[in-house]
């Protein structure tokens, strides 16, 4: 494609019409933190970019059904700016804070966090153990699907042609909950998540894990959502056994790769440390609220 | 295909330009509008050399089309001082030595005054979590650290 | 009599009220207003954007280029390859020329091919993708022991060693072999109570300027050349780009930018020819800026080393000998300057017995350029970590061990100097007097000391002072300033002419405007520019008495220069009130003309540097993550002339040591391509990742400088990765001996570390 047409439609509608209609590759620019990048290196060369941030309902953050709605579109530093959402999924701004720097965060979406479909996507882990549903609207209308099956491998996910994530619908926080996000990179900042692990879970009034959720990031082909290390949690007052088992679950689960970012063998190894580290700081949120 | 016409506002001023769809604001600063204050390190976001404000958020230029700039207003550099009275930012760096080669100085400065824009009083560790997004490779950032840290103060003594 | 640098010499009792402050710097307000123009920043009319293919191979025989699709788009005013470049005889220029352009071979991935120019970046980049290469590709190797085996591909069939005897009877990957020894080796490890022996790795880095290379050429029809690029030294760039395209040197006009960076990394050029030639066959001014990506695939890294040291001691803390066997990785073409290593590496301790040899070694990589003390840090990392160890084994403080082997004044060095007046025993003590030395550190914490040296450079220098009508002073400059040396002349120019340092501006002149001047590097140019200005000032000092004179019409020695001011030698002279540099200079036209001093120098007597770093580390024992927690810098400076500016080369020295250590390298693929050719994988510290840097000046005065200083760039990275090892060593109980410290490494080392706990 030679020349490539950008468009900033104002309605869903005729952004979904635009990119089902298109002839050739077509990407939605949310952020451009990775979309600009790709385009800007040769490694894609779309004959169209649909803006989506004109699009009310993409760059909104609501109070619904006694959880939240966030736009897919909304920039990571809005979303931290947000008090109340922040306060209730701590775990999920801490990934959100790692998406980049205090630039990349101006501009980077969690939507485009989420459908880059990067392994290491540092917003992913925590949104998935928030048990966050993905709105999508498409040619053939509207669905709600678990956001863990939006990615399904690197670069790849579950969208068609013509769909566009639109929210993320984020449950109520029974009492007594908390989540919390850890990674491990090289460097303090400005790194991309050799490991990360989301957490999140509730406790019931005499400090027992109800519920939980445990995601690894980084060491498969998607973020996993890792059952077993939740059920390691699941009942127990989260305590040194359980912590060892958990552990034990997350290296268990892990499928990584050796590559530029790490080894195989290390992102084992500190998926279990993590994990541990992420759920004793989940434990303290849930315990203080 | 015809190349998109675009107005929008850097440093209060009115500006028109053309430019290709795939053109970054960046590109468009400093090759078309000769604004070149901003500069380009990576081109990726990864370095922060080209960090200016926009509609009050601060980005890497690099990853804004130009095309998006339609109707937004712009800050960069250029726009830093009041006539001949340098901001206390640039004020310091100049007493602090903040700017040793001074390619990433510009991005640095912009970045730094969005982060006393929200936090007029911030820790050695929160100015070092704020600038990790400015890659500088002379200073090792120990000037640049003192030099947000004095400005701070100069500032909020200021306001008070 | 006319003065010479022979008469610029340190006068301890000379008062100063200049030298020693922290003015703001010249060029301070341009960079921090953005009006600074570094390279990517001049645009002329009618300019064209280059733009330049890359081999995507490592190693390959280039069997045809066709240019002609690219040649044919419109907008595409100029196509270059190998063929526009002149054929060279074998040697320096031909290597150039061949890493600027590829010839028979595609030596690295990222090695030029050819290059367009065209009147948009999108027809220019359009236009790349429509020349055919025609590749065939061969076996590749990047690694410097593996280029070394006996299997390795070669890459020039026609090379042997040099400096080999006997020499090889066929074709290696090992350029040349340089050897240097003192005393007797095999008698002092005699002598030795305690050997220690270990091999030490180090991965290439780069240099990691902010500032990407850029230029802009002008080819006009009658063959003169303008080219506008950032660089170390356009003096030198004008040298070997006549060289290269067998051009006249006069006819070439290198004005450099503000550097936004170099570091050593900008003293060879890349693009510019290529722009050259572009701009010839467009008649039109080219641009070329690199990108990130070309600048980590294709400019100058760092060598990589394999390193074997050995040293022995006697019981009580006594140094017997030393000896090294060293390989250097430099790309496909010679560059490493790799011989600094063995005359450096040993050099601060009081050794009479030292036996070490180098190796150049060629590989499918980028060819290495400078950085900081070229080739001194690598080695240096194992050096200090076999003192360190050596101190351990006797349980002798690792200053006191080091204080006790400090060569001092009228040690004969293994390269032949004598050290004059030296100031490692002051630094070593400065460093054992830090508080931070002594201060308490907690758990999985560990404390590191390393020292390191450089010789520190003069070489070729010119300047230019010229008194103003109104008494103020311009200076014109033939270095560009890597940071802080032009605030630094002026501040000597302003001392020796008894004037406020903001009555003195300075300029660095193109290569038309000067004689040629050796380039920024080595830490050579506060000191080398230094004493030319100086001495200028001296001229003009002398001009001003002699007008003084005809002014008062009393005889040339019955004024003298004071504060300022010309005044009469003694009441006997006569009773004049002293006529400031502006009197005089109002009256200059009437006493014979515009009053100026300039210098051409060989600048001779740098004073060798020390530095002395202590860091104490954080090991997180679950992940192998080492946080840096505190770092302190004691080097000599002889004399600080500003000192924000000397803290700024220890501080900054010190962080690029950091990264280096801890995260920097460059990752290839299977197939020899670089994997991580961005800032977002090639991880350089970032402001979070590290403490404040404090720093202590040593000022040890260098006697053969009129104001006692020594080069400050390189010596604050030559311990730094030594010193982190040995810190990582206090918290985990093992020795790192391979760069970079990752965490994957280091919780290997920790794992060890517990088996042999266990074990044990």
């Amino acid at each position: 494609m030679d020349e490539m047409r950008y468009e900033a439609p104002e309605t869903l509608d005729a952004a979904v019409a635009l990119l089902a209609g298109a002839d050739g590759d077509a990407r939605i620019l949310a952020g451009g933190t990775d979309v600009l990048v790709l385009l800007h290196s040769d490694m894609i060369e779309p004959g169209l970019l649909v803006d989506i941030k004109k699009i009310p309902e993409l760059t909104s953050i609501a109070v619904e059904a006694g959880g939240f709605r966030v736009g897919a579109a909304v920039s990571a530093m809005e979303l931290v700016e947000h008090d109340a959402f922040s306060k209730a999924w701590p775990g999920v701004i801490e990934g959100v804070k790692l998406i980049g720097s205090i630039q990349i965060m101006g501009r980077a979406t969690m939507g485009g966090n989420l459908c880059n479909a990067s392994p290491a996507a540092d917003s992913v882990p925590a949104l998935i153990a928030a048990g966050a549903i993905g709105t999508i609207v498409g040619p053939e209308g509207r669905r709600d699907v678990p956001v863990e099956d939006i990615a399904t491998a690197p670069g790849e996910t579950s969208l068609g042609k013509g769909e566009i994530l639109v929210s993320f619908l984020f449950p109520p926080r029974p009492p007594h909950s908390g989540d919390a996000y850890r990674r491990f990179t090289p460097r303090t900042e400005m790194d991309i998540a050799v490991v990360g692990v989301g957490i999140s879970l509730s406790l019931d009034d005499g400090g027992t894990c109800q519920a939980a959720r445990v995601v690894l990031g980084a060491v498969a082909e998607r973020a996993l959502l890792v059952e077993a290390a939740a059920a390691a949690l699941i009942g127990t007052p989260l305590d040194e056994a359980a912590l060892e088992r958990l552990a034990a679950a997350a290296s268990a689960a892990c499928r990584p790769i050796d590559d530029k970012r790490g080894t195989k063998e290390f992102r084992i190894k500190v998926a279990g440390v993590l994990a541990r580290r992420a759920a004793q700081d989940a434990l303290e949120r849930a315990r203080g609220n | 295909m015809a190349r998109s016409h675009v107005t929008t506002t850097v440093n209060g001023d009115e500006y028109e330009f053309l430019c290709d769809a795939e053109q970054t604001l960046l590109d468009v600063l400093r090759d078309e509008l000769f604004l070149t204050g901003t500069k380009e390190g990576c081109a990726t976001g990864d370095c922060g050399a080209c960090s200016v404000m926009l509609d009050g958020r601060l980005v890497c230029a690099c990853l804004v089309l130009g095309v998006e700039a339609a109707g937004k207003l712009i800050e960069t550099i250029e726009g830093l001082a009041h006539g001949d009275e340098l901001h206390p930012l640039q004020q310091k760096f100049l007493e602090h030595n903040g700017a040793q080669c001074g390619i990433c100085t510009p991005g640095t400065l912009i970045a730094a005054k969005a982060l006393l824009a929200v936090n007029p009083d911030p820790s050695e560790t929160e100015i070092r979590y704020w600038l990790a997004g400015n890659l500088c490779r002379c200073t090792g950032y120990d000037k640049i650290i003192r030099a947000v840290m004095a400005a701070a103060e100069e500032m909020r003594e200021g306001r008070s | 009599m006319t003065i010479t640098q022979d008469d610029l010499r340190f006068d301890p009792d000379r008062k100063l009220k200049v030298v020693g402050t922290t003015p703001i710097k010249p060029d301070g307000v341009d960079k921090v207003t953005g009006r600074a123009k570094f390279g990517a920043d001049t645009h002329l009319p009618g300019m064209l954007v280059g733009k330049v293919l890359r081999s995507p191979h490592a190693h390959a025989i280039i069997k045809s280029i066709d240019t002609s699709s690219a040649a044919a788009l419109a907008g595409v005013k100029a196509v270059v390859t190998r063929d526009d470049f002149p054929e060279l005889p074998p040697g320096e220029f031909r290597d150039i020329s061949s890493n600027c352009m590829a010839r028979e071979k595609a030596f690295y991935d990222g090695h030029a091919v050819a290059a367009v120019a065209a009147t948009s970046e999108r027809i220019a980049k359009k236009a790349l993708k429509l020349i055919e290469v025609d590749y065939q590709v061969l076996p590749h190797v990047i690694d410097v022991m593996d280029a070394i085996k006996p299997d390795a591909p070669i890459l020039f069939e026609d090379m042997v060693t040099k400096g080999m005897d006997p020499a090889p009877d066929g074709p290696t990957n090992i350029l040349q072999r340089k050897e240097f020894t003192m005393g007797d080796v095999d008698a002092g490890f005699a002598e030795a109570d305690i050997i220690v022996e270990r091999e030490f790795d180090t991965k290439p880095m780069h240099q990691g300027y902010i500032e990407p290379q850029a230029c802009v050429a002008n080819f006009t029809e009658d063959g003169q050349t303008e080219l506008w690029c950032c660089t170390q030294g356009h003096f030198v760039f004008r040298t070997r780009l006549a060289a290269v395209l067998k051009m006249d040197i006069s006819r070439i006009r290198v004005t450099q930018s503000e550097l936004g960076g170099g570091f050593g990394g900008k003293t060879m050029f890349y693009a510019e020819p290529v722009a050259i030639l572009l701009s010839r066959k467009a008649n039109r001014p080219v641009k070329i800026t690199l990108t990130r990506n070309e600048v980590l695939r294709a400019t100058g890294p760092v060598a990589g080393t394999h390193s074997r040291i050995k040293m022995g001691m006697t019981k009580d803390g006594r140094f017997t000998a030393a000896e090294a066997e060293l390989y250097f990785q430099t790309g496909p073409f010679t560059g490493s300057a790799f011989a600094n290593a063995p005359q450096a590496m040993f050099t601060r301790y009081d050794l009479q017995n030292i036996r070490a040899v180098g190796y150049e070694v060629v590989s499918n990589r980028p060819k290495v350029n400078a950085f900081r003390a070229p080739c001194v840090p690598q080695v240096v990392f194992g050096v200090e970590g076999v003192i360190h160890e050596l101190a351990r084994k006797i349980g002798m403080d690792p200053i006191d061990l080091r204080l006790k082997n400090a060569a001092t004044e009228g040690y004969k060095t293994i390269y032949g100097a004598t050290f004059g007046p030296i100031g490692y025993v002051e630094t070593l003590e400065a460093a054992k007097a830090h508080p931070h030395y002594t201060a308490p550190l907690g758990p999985d914490q560990g404390r590191g000391i390393a020292t390191g040296f450089w010789f520190n450079r003069g070489g070729e220098t010119t300047a230019s002072l010229n008194i103003t009508p109104d008494g103020t002073v311009t200076l014109l400059l033939g270095n560009p300033d890597v940071a802080g040396s032009r605030v630094s002349i002026c501040m000597m120019a302003a001392e020796e002419l008894g004037i406020p340092v903001d009555k003195v501006r300075p300029i660095i002149g193109d290569t038309s405007t000067l004689g040629f001047n050796r380039v920024t590097a080595g830490s050579r140019v506060t000191f080398s520019a230094g004493m030319a200005i100086v001495l200028s000032a001296r001229k003009a000092i002398e001009t001003l008495c002699q007008r003084a004179a005809m002014m008062w019409d009393v005889p040339e020695d019955g004024v003298v220069f004071e504060d300022g001011h010309v005044r009469p030698a003694s009441s006997n002279v006569g009773d004049f009130e002293p006529l400031s540099i502006a009197d005089i200079a109002k009256k200059a036209t009437e006493t014979g003309g515009p009053i100026a001093g300039h210098a051409e120098i060989v600048a001779e007597g740098a004073g060798p540097g020390f530095g002395c770093h202590i860091v104490d580390v954080e090991v997180d024992k679950e992940t192998g993550a080492v946080k840096i927690l505190r770092y302190t810098v004691v080097e000599d400076a002889g004399k600080a002339i500003h000192p924000h500016q000397v803290e700024g080369q220890y501080q900054g020295g010190a962080v690029q040591g950091i990264g280096w250590a801890l995260n920097e390298e460059y990752i290839y693929d299977k197939d020899g391509r670089m994997e991580n050719a961005g800032f977002l994988d090639y991880r350089i510290p970032v402001a979070s990742d590290v403490p404040m840097i404090d720093t202590v000046i040593v000022e040890v005065p260098n006697p053969l400088h009129p104001y006692g200083l020594r080069g400050v760039g390189e010596v604050p990275l030559v311990p730094t990765m030594a010193a982190i090892a040995n810190a990582i060593d206090d918290a985990i109980g093992i020795r790192p001996r391979s760069l970079p410290m990752s965490p994957p490494k280091v919780l290997k080392l920790i794992e060890e570390a517990e088996m042999s706990r266990d074990q044990a």
